[in-house]
């Protein structure tokens, strides 16, 4: 089949590779029709994400048809089916807990040693995200392997197109998640950093959960008008003062919830010396940091703090006395994909949320290297992009 | 302790299936006569053990404890998990005398003879190697009781004398065949394999599996 490789920094290709097959008995096959180019893909794309093999397929945003199953699958052949990107078990104690992407099963046992040693404990298994998540290949693909099919996959119902669904797989519940871990009261003002795609969502988000007022914060005009859009308002931090603005804005009590929506690519999956080593060469990391540490600065006493935003390793000048001494709460963490499918897909349903206004362009899966490039180098406009297997074949 | 050199060589290739010290020391760490400084599990002392190393690993599986000591208790099911385990033979069922033939270098296969020392139904099997065997090897296994709904804690303490001495476990470690390296990722296998009811794999197809790779490589 085709799929999209990784090679090396700034160096993606389309190859052939074997195609999946059925190895454990909860596995099902799924033929692509419709996969996205996420945010953090672009952490891949920059080579700042360690244990990325040459030739992975990438891809962790992706639906289709389910077109073989194990004898355990409860998929049926011809279904259509979108598949979280968090790949959980349903079982363990943290999928009990529906703490689906912090499943105890699902990353390989001899892959597991690397994040436990960053982090205490072992990373799940995630499609096509570096070895250090399982080595799981990807969904920019003509056809993927998914593991646990009896969990994971949610089946969509035929009126629904692709487009109005395909976000289910990642970003649509992370901004979700990424407003719930505001923990959002009816009069709030909630600051947003970062109008990327799970930013705009987790602003829509934010609304629906009754948000007084909601202010979005970036520099790209295309992307804050989208915000606008969305019923935020915003700002452009390029030619306001963020934490002065955002005082005002909050009536001078400071801003009731903040999310995260940026992450920190510089900083990587890295130890102390790695961050100096990245940082010189790239000379962004403080940049970056800033958003975070402005965030934490700008929220209000007894505030929530919410980190949907991607981040690996440590950091530096970390404002731990305003965490403290303001008394935040502040969480994290991958997202629970399989936790708010079914609940996000009857808001597609009835109208709630609409997930199509952010896709930029949609192009034939074997163009998906020029979709990384320009998803990356042309942020203003590029907010998202689809590729799709089957547009080769129609073109 | 071993009896010729190609044994030791050998030894490499042993995971979670050998150890090599009195299990009687291993179970004063908890219950002897010295006082422990503190509750921590012996294993994670931070001094030495002399020539022996010990390993010791936790895991909580989501499953009755009768279930899993039934399932260890037939020797055969380690091979399941126990990815450097070929195969075992159990001579005698109720003396839980086995043969334990274990993957080594090169594709050697190497037979560890060992029989039951202790046995608590359903909370407690350690094992130790019969004088024929190519090595002298000790290993307990205990099953307890996780709080409210957490199902079952299930521990693996073995003990071995590294083939070769630090040298050797170097090598050893390298070829990820360490027993503490080996040991942890086995007990995460079986945890995958109670709860789950399979090995996560994230190879794309069967050819690429790991046991597919050892087996061309064997």
């Amino acid at each position: 089949m085709k799929a999209l490789t990784w090679h090396g920094a700034k160096d993606v290709r389309i190859d052939t590779v074997d195609d999946p097959e059925i190895i454990n008995p909860r596995d099902a096959i799924i033929k692509i029709t419709s996969t996205a180019i996420c945010g953090s893909d672009l952490h891949l794309y920059d080579g700042v994400i360690p244990g990325v093999k040459p030739g992975d397929v990438l891809g962790h945003e992706f639906m289709g048809e389910v077109v073989d199953t194990g004898k355990d699958s409860t998929l049926r052949k011809g279904q259509r089916v979108v598949v979280p990107f968090t790949i959980a078990c349903g079982g363990c104690f943290h999928c009990k807990m529906q703490q689906y992407s912090a499943c105890d099963n699902s990353n390989p046992a001899e892959k597991q040693d690397m994040s436990a040693t960053l982090y205490g404990q072992p990373m799940s298994g995630l499609f096509g995200y570096s070895h250090l998540t399982g080595g799981y290949s990807g969904g920019q693909a003509e056809y993927v392997r998914v593991p646990f099919s009896d969990v994971g996959p949610i089946v969509v119902p035929d009126h629904l197109e692709d487009e109005k669904v395909l976000f289910l797989s990642d970003i649509l519940p992370t901004g979700w998640m990424g407003a719930e871990n505001a923990d959002i009261q009816p009069d709030d003002t909630v600051a947003v950093w970062g109008c990327g795609p799970v930013g705009l969502f987790a602003i829509q988000s934010a609304i629906v959960m009754g948000a007084a007022k909601v202010i979005a914060i970036d520099h790209y005009p295309h992307r804050l008008e989208l915000a606008r859009k969305l019923g935020a308002e915003i700002i452009n931090f390029r030619t306001s003062n963020v934490r002065e603005a955002l005082m005002e804005m909050s009536g001078g009590i400071g801003v009731d919830s903040v999310i995260d929506a940026v992450g920190m690519e510089s900083h990587g999956f890295a130890v102390d010396n790695m961050i100096d080593v990245v940082k010189q060469k790239v000379g962004i990391g403080a940049d970056r940091a800033s958003a975070l540490k402005q965030a934490i600065l700008a929220v209000r006493f007894g505030g929530k703090v919410s980190i949907p935003g991607v981040y690996g390793g440590m950091v530096d000048k970390w404002p731990l006395g305003a965490m403290m001494e303001k008394g935040l709460q502040i969480r994290g963490g991958q997202t629970h994909v399989q936790k708010y499918t079914k609940s996000l897909l009857a808001k597609i349903e009835d109208g709630t949320l609409d997930t199509t206004f952010l896709i930029s362009h949609r192009l034939p899966l074997s163009e998906a290297p020029r979709g990384y490039k320009n998803f990356k180098e042309e942020q203003d406009t590029w907010t998202k992009v689809v590729l799709k297997p089957g547009l080769e074949k129609a073109a | 302790m071993y009896r010729n050199k190609s044994a030791a060589g050998t030894a490499l290739g042993i995971g979670i299936a050998v150890a090599g010290v009195a299990l009687g020391s291993i179970l004063s760490l908890k219950s002897g006569k010295r006082r422990p400084s503190d509750d921590a599990p012996g294993f994670t002392a931070r001094r030495g053990f002399g020539d022996y190393s010990v390993v010791g690993r936790t895991v909580t599986i989501r499953k009755p404890r009768a279930e899993l000591f039934t399932f260890w208790r037939d020797f055969t099911n380690l091979a399941q998990f126990m990815e450097n385990l070929e195969r075992i033979e159990v001579d005698d069922v109720v003396a839980g005398s086995a043969t334990w033939y274990i993957k080594a270098p090169a594709g050697r296969t190497m037979a560890v003879k060992t029989q039951v020392a202790r046995e608590e139904p359903g909370k407690l099997i350690a094992w130790r190697s019969v004088d024929e065997s190519d090595i002298d090897t000790e290993g307990r296994v205990t099953f307890e009781d996780a709080p409210g709904e957490r199902g079952t804690r299930v521990s693996l303490i073995i003990a071995y004398k590294p083939p070769l001495g630090e040298a050797g476990r170097a090598v050893a470690k390298l070829a990820l065949r360490e027993p503490e390296i080996q040991a942890r990722h086995d007990l995460k296998r079986l945890k995958m394999l109670m709860e789950a009811g399979e090995i996560a794999t994230s190879a794309r197809t069967a050819a690429q599996t790991r046991a597919a790779k050892q087996e061309r490589a064997a």
